[in-house]
């Protein structure tokens, strides 16, 4: 049973991978992708001022920001496309369970969003060039960039999965993901705390990516924060099985 | 194969379906047809597992499509209404997929898509994009996705709709094929084809089933069935009338005539004595030494029935 699991995934993740590198989109985002990230690293990030080769402020401290716009850009039509399209009927009606299906689109994603992420490995090398960076750090940023943008996405399959607009399902995302870093916000929280209680200020930045994030740019990967990042993940997944079982339900 | 039972369908307020019970055995083919908004895409909807009924109960081979419906779906093919394929794949992409989740692996995946790709002649286009196809080449790409695991359960929502009518010829023909050793179930507006492929007709008006029958019985419904026109010549027209109405067999008898003919049209007293009719108005003609060019049993039209059996609530549903 879990063999016929992993392959009807394996099967799902293949055709939308392979759809992505495909067609022209796949290129296109990968440049936006690196440009932005050279441009705020070295731009705004004043990566060669601090003088020191650290990567975790300049290079990661900016993917929530441009995670924010990028991966629901790419996953956006993971499920409204199907909507649109009516394939949603075929793939429904094949010997797949729905959460098979989610699994498959979510990874296929979140491959494509990696591979985009392990090609910024050159400003790593320039790093490690120019000065001795924590090496342990570096992997732990990369790993909680990872997460993040696995988070991100798990929100965006869920709401591509409540409409078949595209557009709608970018925008939903974004405001989603959108509050997910302003809650836990250093900016947002340090004001916050003048009016509201410390603990209701607390408990909202608890729900946030950024303290679970900030912990791994510092290099310390904690049990807590795979947590919070798995949950996420799961949470939304799940949510979006219960949409599109509603949605047939209708 | 495929059993139904008291199947229902709300949206909303409104029931789609409507009690719909029926069975389809293997090497039956039933063709199920109805007006626009009958129902018939709902049903199968919900037979292929797209989304559960409101109540009711749908098993295939076995297998209840709620409760079991991995098992149930691997005995099904499907081709829904609107022919839908991945469109950024090739044909052959498209094909493969869709042969890997019906669960074949390694080579048994190109000879799937081969096979399919030659019954569907679909061998020109296998390198083609699927979004550049022409509409009759997508909806025969949905069509051979359909068969590509040699499914025990078919089931087709218009499968020869937007097909030339060569096609559309080589589609009944692969049905009809396919039907000795699979149960069917396809939708249909055209009557013909009906009677050319189906073992079973089923007609369905509102969400609700209203006819179901082999061809002939549902053709036998027909007004005028059963009646037995004959043309002679130089007879006169009042005698061709009395000597047919003496029959023990006829009932009405209505001539008309032209020139030096005459057509006459003898309905039977009842429904049962359909054969002895015409051997009757053949003996009597014989026997009267009447000159004759016609003589022939009326079969009664399916689209007669349909009409018969769904146009007056067409026309209610249309007034209220
Ligand atoms: N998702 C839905 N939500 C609301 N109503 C629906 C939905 N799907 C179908 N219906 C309604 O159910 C009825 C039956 O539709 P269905 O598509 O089954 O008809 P059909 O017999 O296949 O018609 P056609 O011959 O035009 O294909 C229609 O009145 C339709 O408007
Ligand atoms: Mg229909």
């Amino acid at each position: 049973m879990l063999s016929d699991s992993i392959r009807n995934i394996r099967t799902i993740a293949k055709r939308e991978l392979m759809g992505y590198f495909n067609s022209p989109v796949a290129y296109v985002f990968i440049v936006i992708f690196l440009l932005l990230n050279g441009f705020f690293t070295f731009m705004l990030g004043g990566f060669f001022e601090i003088g020191e080769a650290s990567l975790a402020r300049p290079f990661f401290n900016w993917h929530p920001w441009l995670y924010l716009f990028l991966v629901p850009a790419a996953g956006m039509r993971l499920w409204s496309e199907e909507r649109r399209t009516g394939t949603l009927e075929l793939l429904l009606t094949m010997p797949v369970a729905a959460w098979e299906a989610i699994v498959g689109k979510f990874l296929a994603c979140w491959v494509f969003l990696a591979i985009a992420l392990a090609l910024t490995f050159p400003v790593v090398a320039t790093a490690m060039y120019l000065g001795s960076p924590d090496v342990g750090a570096t992997v732990a940023g990369y790993l909680g960039s990872l997460l993040l943008a696995g988070a991100y996405l798990a929100v965006t399959v869920m709401t591509s999965a409540l409409t078949r607009n595209q557009v709608i399902s970018f925008i939903m995302s974004v405001v989603i993901c959108f509050f997910l870093i302003f809650a836990g916000w250093e900016q947002v929280t340090s004001l916050a705390v003048r009016w509201a209680p410390d603990w209701l200020v607390n408990t909202i930045a608890a729900f946030s990516v950024m303290p679970h994030f900030m912990n791994f740019q510092r290099g310390v990967v904690e049990l807590r924060d795979l947590v919070y990042f798995v949950s996420v993940m799961v949470f939304s997944l799940f949510t979006t099985s219960v949409i599109l079982r509603n949605l047939r339900g209708a | 194969m495929i059993t139904v039972e008291n199947l229902v369908k709300e949206f909303g307020p409104k029931k789609a379906v409507n009690n719909v019970t029926f069975t389809v055995q293997r090497g039956e083919i039933l063709g199920f047809l109805g007006p626009n908004g009958a129902g018939k895409s709902t049903t199968m909807r919900m037979l292929t597992g797209f989304f559960p009924p409101t109540s009711g109960k749908v098993a295939i081979g076995g297998h209840d499509i709620s409760e079991n419906p991995i098992a149930a779906k691997k005995l099904i093919g499907y081709l829904p209404e609107a022919a839908p394929c991945y469109s950024d794949m090739t044909v052959r992409g498209f094909l493969a997929f869709c042969a890997e989740m019906r669960g074949l692996s390694g080579g048994a995946i190109a000879d799937a898509v081969n096979r399919v790709a030659g019954l569907c002649f679909l061998e020109g286009v296998l390198h083609q994009s699927v979004d550049t196809l022409s509409k009759g080449y997508r909806h025969r790409t949905c069509f051979a996705q359909s068969i590509i695991h040699d499914p025990e359960v078919l089931v087709l929502d218009e499968p020869t709709d937007g097909l030339d009518p060569n096609q559309k010829h080589e589609v009944r023909q692969l049905i009809k094929r396919m039907g000795e050793k699979k149960a069917i179930i396809f939708s249909t507006h055209i009557l013909e084809e009906v009677e050319a492929v189906c073992s079973r007709a089923m007609i369905i008006d509102r969400g609700t089933v209203v006819a179901n029958g082999t061809p002939a019985e549902l053709k036998a419904k027909a007004e005028g069935a059963g009646s037995v026109t004959l043309r002679v010549f130089g007879t006169a027209a009042e005698t061709v009338k009395s000597r047919l109405g003496s029959l023990m067999v006829a009932g009405k008898v209505s001539v008309s005539s032209a020139n030096n003919a005459v057509s006459a049209r003898v309905f039977p007293r009842d429904r049962h004595v359909n054969g002895e009719l015409a051997k009757a108005v053949a003996e009597l003609t014989v026997k009267e030494g009447w000159k004759f060019d016609e003589l022939h049993t009326e079969e009664g039209r399916l689209d007669d029935v349909f009409r018969a059996i769904t146009l007056p609530d067409t026309v209610k549903a249309r007034n209220d």
